[in-house]
């Protein structure tokens, strides 16, 4: 079945055909984070997709991961252009390396979660949280829910790992 | 019966200089342009037309690319007269300009038609805002769209940030240094009588203008115009009846990208962009490479991509596109100017047609800057390159357009002065 949200006054759907958002999204409502990993290499894969990008088998589990990791980017908008987000301007867009599968299958690779830099209960963080985080900053993740079957995974600040001195930020503040 | 083969499809098959951009047409750069994209288009098409000395009922081939924001090429053509043996309406913005003459000459080499016209209009400011403003921020968000929509992640500039902070975090390029193409393509700008914005601006001025996304500023933004313009493209036996000295295509790569396009962060590194393997189709294809070219149009949405699509490209080591962007090379009067019109940054938004007819125009010599007209209507170029003066780049040959969709999306073209 289809599902509809309103998130920060954005209108989610997810059509009834998309069977991969909607058990990918279904899993973070119940905050249990889910990833497609392949049945035949093993590899997990993010986004939700049809088919292993890695060997193209089109066979997967769904399969619990941990959401822990270290931001790989970032970027911190101050004018929003998706209306919904001008009222917590300066806001951060983090790329995370998840810890599960990171190097593999090469040095390079990561999965690589996107999400917002949010408090420790999935509300968009103020600017002075905003200021700790760069490159490095050891998160963990939290679900802003939405709706029943959808909830958005989001990044918190890990406080229970051990944080780089200086994590790095773009030169000009 | 079996139908006799001729062709040996083991062979590298190169095309090189077998066909040529004649035309090139634009209408004004502006903002609140008060025309239609299908009033803007004929006229870039007029204008192509009249600039290879053809009449528009020559043309009976025809191209354009979009994001659902122009004027197809079924109401075009009729508009210019033309009937048509030929027309593709492609989906896409950045890179499509290469991709598509490379798909002119495929069709014309299979004998689908003569002579391709290609173009794109659009209203970049008074309709569908570039930048991502107006109406289409805030569509219903479905499906896919929630993985970067959802977390306010949509624009253009917000899409590429995550590759140029971490160029910046693991090759130590500064602000400053990437401000400096901003710097180099005012400098152009100024020297460009169509040019947008005609203002020369300093390093300063980049980095004090405000933060849009960080580490974009105001001015490390390209600019969001109103114009259409126009390429008309024939075998080069053809060209010789045209009016200007042809611009020969020695190769192309259309289109090249990195894994995963449904998200290529998931591939690394990230500040790797699609000219990384674009470069290896582009260079043996041309005959050439990147120490032959005498002048560049790297795509230049945002100063970072011009800098990456350098870098990428092999204009210089990875790593070092800071230096390399920041060292005078790019400047009119260094060795390799880049984007000699001022490009996305001043002149105007075409999704990059401009950058390659700027690089027509520079092949013919006949650059159109303020220079005193000589007595066979041909400029007489100064080669002084003060403000408001000369910005025909001297004695050049070759050419490359790097044409840029994402990170993850590139299109490449070579052309030599005919």
């Amino acid at each position: 079945m289809a599902i509809q949200g309103s998130y920060l006054g954005m209108s989610l759907t997810i059509d009834d055909l998309d069977k991969e958002n909607l058990t990918y999204f279904r899993h973070c409502a119940d905050h249990a984070f889910h990833l497609q990993k392949c049945d035949d290499c093993s590899l997990l894969r993010y986004p939700p997709t049809t088919g292993c990008p890695w060997c193209a088998s089109p066979n997967a589990t769904w399969t619990a991961v941990e959401g822990k990791g270290e931001v790989h980017s970032y970027e911190e908008v101050h004018q929003a252009i998706q209306p919904a987000f001008k009222g917590h301007t300066p806001y951060m867009v983090l790329l995370v390396d998840l810890d599960t599968q990171k190097g593999h299958p090469s040095d390079h690779e990561a999965l690589r979660i996107v999400g917002n830099l949010t408090t420790s209960d999935g509300v968009l963080a103020p600017p002075e949280l905003v200021r700790q985080v760069g490159i490095g900053t050891r998160v963990r993740m939290v679900f802003a829910d939405v709706t029943d079957g959808l909830a958005l995974p989001q990044w918190t600040i890990d406080t229970e790992m051990p944080q780089p001195a200086n994590p790095w930020r773009y030169p000009q503040e | 019966m079996p139908l006799p083969a001729d062709t040996d499809v083991s062979t590298p098959k190169y095309l090189r200089d077998k066909y040529a951009i004649v035309g090139i047409g634009e209408t004004t750069y502006t903002r609140g342009s008060d025309k239609t994209t299908r009033a803007l288009g004929t006229w870039a098409l007029r204008n192509a037309a009249a600039d290879a000395g053809i009449k528009t009922s020559d043309i009976d081939g025809m191209l354009s690319y979009s994001n659902n924001d122009s004027t197809s090429a079924t109401f075009m053509a009729g508009d210019i007269g033309a009937r048509l043996n030929f027309y593709m309406d492609c989906i896409g913005g950045g890179s499509s300009t290469e991709a598509l003459i490379g798909i002119a000459i495929g069709v014309m080499e299979a004998g689908l038609c003569n002579c391709v016209a290609l173009f794109r209009a659009m209203n970049g400011f008074s309709q569908v805002r570039i930048g991502g403003t107006g109406a289409r921020s805030a569509v219903p968000i479905n499906g896919d769209m929630l993985h970067n929509r959802a977390y306010g992640w949509q624009s253009a500039g917000q899409m590429f940030s995550p590759s140029f902070m971490r160029h910046m975090y693991e090759y130590g390029t500064t602000p400053e240094q990437v401000a400096m193409v901003k710097v180099v393509h005012s400098e152009h700008a100024s020297n460009n009588p169509k040019a947008y914005y005609k203002k020369r601006y300093t390093v300063d001025d980049v980095l004090s203008s405000r933060i849009i996304c960080k580490p974009l500023h105001l001015l490390d933004c390209c600019v969001e115009t109103d114009n259409a313009t126009a390429i008309i493209i024939t075998r080069a036996d053809r060209a010789k009846d045209m009016r200007h000295t042809p611009a020969l295509i020695r190769g192309i790569v259309g289109r090249c990208n990195k894994p995963r396009m449904d998200m290529h962060y998931q591939t690394g590194p990230i500040d790797r962009v699609a000219g990384y393997y674009a470069k290896d189709i582009l260079w043996p294809n041309a005959g050439v490479g990147p120490e032959d070219i005498d002048a560049t149009g790297a795509y230049d949405a945002f100063t970072f991509t011009s800098m990456l699509q350098l870098e990428d490209y092999g204009f210089c080591k990875k790593g070092e596109g800071g230096d390399y962007v920041s060292s005078g090379i790019t400047r009119l009067g260094g060795r390799r100017p880049n984007n000699t019109s001022g490009g996305h940054l001043c002149e105007g938004y075409t999704h990059g047609m401009n950058m390659v007819i700027e690089n027509v125009r520079q092949l013919r010599h006949d650059i159109d800057d303020s220079c005193p007209m000589g007595p066979k209507g041909k400029r007489q170029h100064t080669y002084n390159y003060k403000e408001g003066g000369c910005r025909q780049v001297k004695d050049i040959e070759v050419t490359a357009n790097l044409g840029w969709a994402s990170p993850g999306t590139t299109s490449g073209m070579v052309m030599r002065r005919g």
